[in-house]
């Protein structure tokens, strides 16, 4: 047996003896058969095989699991459901995964109080089920919701298609209860609307589990509206949909859901699931309204006023509950759907101001010729989170290497028009080279302090998120200033 | 504007080599907020200005000393507002001062507190350096959400020199409502109503008496006043901005008494603490005009979940903003290290060793 192999086994029955003093037995997981289903999240293409895998059962357990590995320097990655599409709890080889998806229970839901308590491995779907009999939901849903858990919602800041109106996770979180490396409990947040002090919350919120473990979350509920209606736009070009959404936030409506697909999507969604979408349009657009009879009423009136003025060919609104989940089938089964036509797909995250739209969209048709893969964009309209699906078969040579470059120009470009490289899958491993371009080396050196204040040993979720510095000059691509575009003078189209 | 970044870089820098405290200020308009400000000023108004606002992209980027009524002017323009509704308390009050401060009005009780809606910021840290966090899209989870963890920092972890921050539009209609009735009744019907889809907009009880103000689509508002009955007040924007401002009644009290803000859950019973009380946020936001050991007050917030801070008057000895566990201290002291290792910016002015 040769030394590394030797020296890492060695490790390996360290750890997992040191562990099982502190959880029994059957939490404590190395044995690669019983690993390997912890070696990747939901970006499938990156994997590693975990050294241990810890599966605490109760807080007691993740505090003296975190204090065993932080004696040990042991590099821990916590883990959700493992529904992360950016490899953000893809595990380190020589550390430990530690996953609370076995912290499983709804510890209160307060229908008077309207909140939730609830231990980070309950499913985001499975609150708003139980709130379901007292009239309330959770409002962020993103499109994992079946799957994913709150704890990992809280590291990835996750959205949903309803966030323009009802906002993303960090909007919906009271409190959080979380341990640090060293062991030790804070509660950051509170049952009230704020807390004394620095908003550590919305730090830790979204940071991709690098400053603590979440061992318990305070979530608000909200009332279910009375009813929810959707339009379903055609427009014959792209700039013209833009445009439409546009002018529906300057009449001053802020649609409960508002999302655009192109063409290719609707032609690669119709065949599949037979929503009725108008495969000659340009562009669709679903704009939905939600809340009480009368206002719904209203509302959809003056959305669909405002959408036949700014040029739509078709209009067709959703007249019964079935109706408007058909409507909504072929957006939610895009991804399914891609799937469904190409052997692959890498799903982008980027997001813009709506007006790059179709600066961006003419941009990534340019590029689809370049690297000679197809792309179908869907986008979140309402909050200019635009989500490109590179299509491309892993099997044919050289096409995942070019998927990932298309992917990274993209997110470049997203930069360029003053966006960003992630609007809700976060940065995880995935998209840290793209950390290089949208921030200065200042800017990641300030991130990295912040993360120091929570974690000096620097042992959790380490080398995601936040590249260092001589992974940036390993990239060799440069900080682009935000919403300065390269060549301003030239002309676009 | 460069040569006034080049001014506030190099007072940094100085401050910074000299370990010396900078009171980073707008206007001074809560300056009587938090503790007391310590060290040398470093005005901040001469940077100043919009510098993007894009109505339909939901988004203003403004300077940190740009006044917040010229803000909401342009933002009135357009028909839209800063929903979480700032508090000026003083015409001269600067958006930097705002987010600083950290404070929302009425309307924050529906539409969420200013942390929720800020996009972004540019800060000018500790050495000088010019450093973007956030930006100007609404969704958006490339790196630590540092915009927010400024928000309310009181300036202790540098000088923040701009803030992209979402608005939202007017609503088409408002409604204020009156009813006589206990606190506890009011509490009991606050939360009530809030697990309804009711346009809730703002809320406020006193001396027996409490006001809803409903906001929304017109068809919305009418079918909600219907439901909850009540008395309608008309014409009631003054009176709202008059609570938000703190120039009623109950606020412009003349004995010295302090006035403490108690932030606890909605639902919480009735606070058993001698004094005056007015309560907004549906029960969230609790204002408490007493003379009584501060010991008191926070034990009686902390015991249903809360906390306390004496907003106006009082003695301030002991720190105005509600002590931290030892943990969250020791996170709190990191943080301030992290921005801040020279310890120059607005020392004590949030906790006494930051």
């Amino acid at each position: 047996m040769n030394a590394p192999v030797e020296q890492y086994l060695i490790r390996q029955r360290e750890v997992v003896a040191a562990l099982r003093e502190v959880l029994p037995a059957h939490c404590v997981l190395f044995d690669a058969e019983d690993t390997r289903p912890y070696e990747c999240d939901g970006l499938a293409a990156y994997r590693q095989l975990p050294m241990v895998v810890a599966l605490p059962e109760n807080e007691a357990q993740v505090i003296a699991a975190l204090k065993t590995c932080h004696g040990l320097r042991v590099p821990i990655v916590p883990r959700g459901a493992g529904t992360g599409l950016s490899g953000g709890a893809m595990p380190i080889a020589q550390g430990v995964v530690l996953s609370t998806a076995r912290m499983n229970r709804i510890v209160k839901m307060d229908r008077f109080s309207r909140t939730a308590i609830v231990q980070p491995g309950v499913r985001n779907l499975a609150i708003s089920d139980a709130a379901a009999s007292l009239g309330l939901y959770y409002a962020p849903d993103p499109s994992s919701q079946i799957a994913c858990t709150i704890g990992g919602n809280v590291a990835e800041n996750s959205g949903g298609v309803h966030c323009l109106k009802y906002g993303l996770t960090v909007h919906n979180v009271l409190r959080v209860r979380m341990v640090t490396m060293e062991g030790e409990i804070a509660e950051l947040g509170s049952a009230a609307l704020d807390a004394p002090g620095l908003d550590l919350l919305a730090a830790f919120i979204g940071s991709e589990g690098m400053l603590g473990v979440v061992t318990e979350v305070t979530v608000k509920l909200i009332p279910k509206p009375q009813t929810a209606r959707v339009i379903m736009a055609s427009f014959d070009d792209v700039v013209k949909g833009g445009d439409a959404v546009a002018n529906v936030i300057a009449a001053g409506i802020i649609p409960a859901g508002l999302e655009m697909m192109d063409k290719t999507s609707s032609r690669m969604v119709e065949p599949f699931v037979k929503a009725g979408y108008d495969i000659d349009a340009a562009a669709i657009l679903l704009c939905e309204s939600d809340g009480i009879v009368e206002e719904v009423e209203e509302e959809i009136t003056r959305m669909t006023e405002v959408l036949t003025s700014s040029g739509a060919t078709a209009i067709a609104v959703s007249n019964s509950e079935a109706e408007r989940l058909k409507f909504w089938s072929g957006r939610k089964n895009a991804f399914p759907a891609a799937g469904r036509i190409s052997p692959d797909y890498y799903c982008m995250d980027g997001t813009i101001p709506r007006k790059s739209l179709a600066l961006v969209l003419t941009r990534i048709a340019e590029m689809e010729t370049k690297y000679g893969l197809r792309c179908a964009n869907v986008f979140h309209a309402g909050d200019g989170n635009l989500h490109p699906l590179i299509l491309f078969d892993a099997n044919i040579a050289d096409e995942f290497h070019r998927a990932e470059l298309f992917g990274a120009d993209i997110l470049e470009l997203c930069v360029e028009v003053g966006g960003t490289v992630t609007g809700e899958h976060g940065v995880g491993i995935e998209k840290i080279n793209s950390m290089c371009v949208q921030f200065s080396p200042m800017e990641i050196e300030a991130f990295f302090a912040l993360k120091r204040a929570f974690d000096p040993a620097f042992l959790l979720n380490p080398d995601k998120a936040i590249p260092t510095l001589q992974r940036c000059a390993e990239y060799g691509k440069m900080h682009v200033k935000r919403g300065q575009i390269r060549f301003p003078d030239l002309p676009r189209f | 504007m460069e040569n006034v970044l080049k001014e506030f870089r190099e007072r940094i820098q100085a401050a910074a080599t000299a370990r010396k405290a900078l009171r980073i200020v707008g206007s001074g308009s809560k300056d009587w907020y938090g503790n007391v400000p310590q060290g040398e000023l470093l005005d901040t108004r001469a940077y100043s200005g919009i510098v993007s606002y894009e109505p339909t992209e939901l988004v203003v980027t403004a300077r940190c000393g740009t006044p917040l009524l010229e803000i909401e002017a342009a933002l009135a323009e357009h028909n839209q507002m800063f929903a979480f509704d700032p508090p000026h308390f003083g015409d001269g009050a600067t958006l930097g001062g705002v987010v600083a401060c950290g404070l929302s009005g009425p309307r924050r009780q529906a539409a969420g507190a200013l942390r929720d809606f800020v996009l972004g910021a540019v800060l000018m840290d500790g050495k000088g350096e010019v450093l973007h966090f956030g930006g100007q899209v609404m969704k958006n989870v490339a790196g630590y959400d540092v915009s927010r963890l400024l928000t309310g920092s009181m300036g202790i972890l540098g000088l923040m020199l701009e803030a992209s921050i979402k608005v939202l539009p007017r609503p088409t209609a408002e409604t204020t409502l009156r009813f006589a009735m206990s606190q506890a009744e009011a509490l009991q019907h606050l939360n009530d109503w809030g697990g309804q889809p009711l346009p809730i907009s703002a809320s406020a009880w006193e001396n027996n008496m409490l006001l809803v103000r409903l906001s929304g689509a017109v068809a919305a508002v009418n079918a909600a006043r219907r439901k909850l009955g009540g008395e309608d007040v008309g014409k009631a924007a003054a009176l709202w901005d008059d609570l938000r401002e703190q120039r009623s009644a109950f606020f412009v009290d003349t004995s010295h008494i302090p006035l403490w803000r108690l932030s606890v859950p909605s639902t919480a019973q009735p606070l058993s603490l001698q004094g005056t009380q007015l309560i907004e946020w549906g029960g969230a936001q609790r204002w408490l005009r007493a003379d009584l050991p501060a010991q008191q007050i926070r034990a009686a917030a902390e015991a249903v979940g809360g906390h306390a801070t004496l907003f106006r008057g009082g003695d301030k000895h002991s720190g105005v903003f509600h002590p931290l566990t030892p943990t969250l201290a020791m996170l709190h002291r990191n943080v301030k290290d992290a921005f801040d290792p020279a310890r120059i910016f607005n020392p004590g002015r949030l906790y006494a060793d930051l």
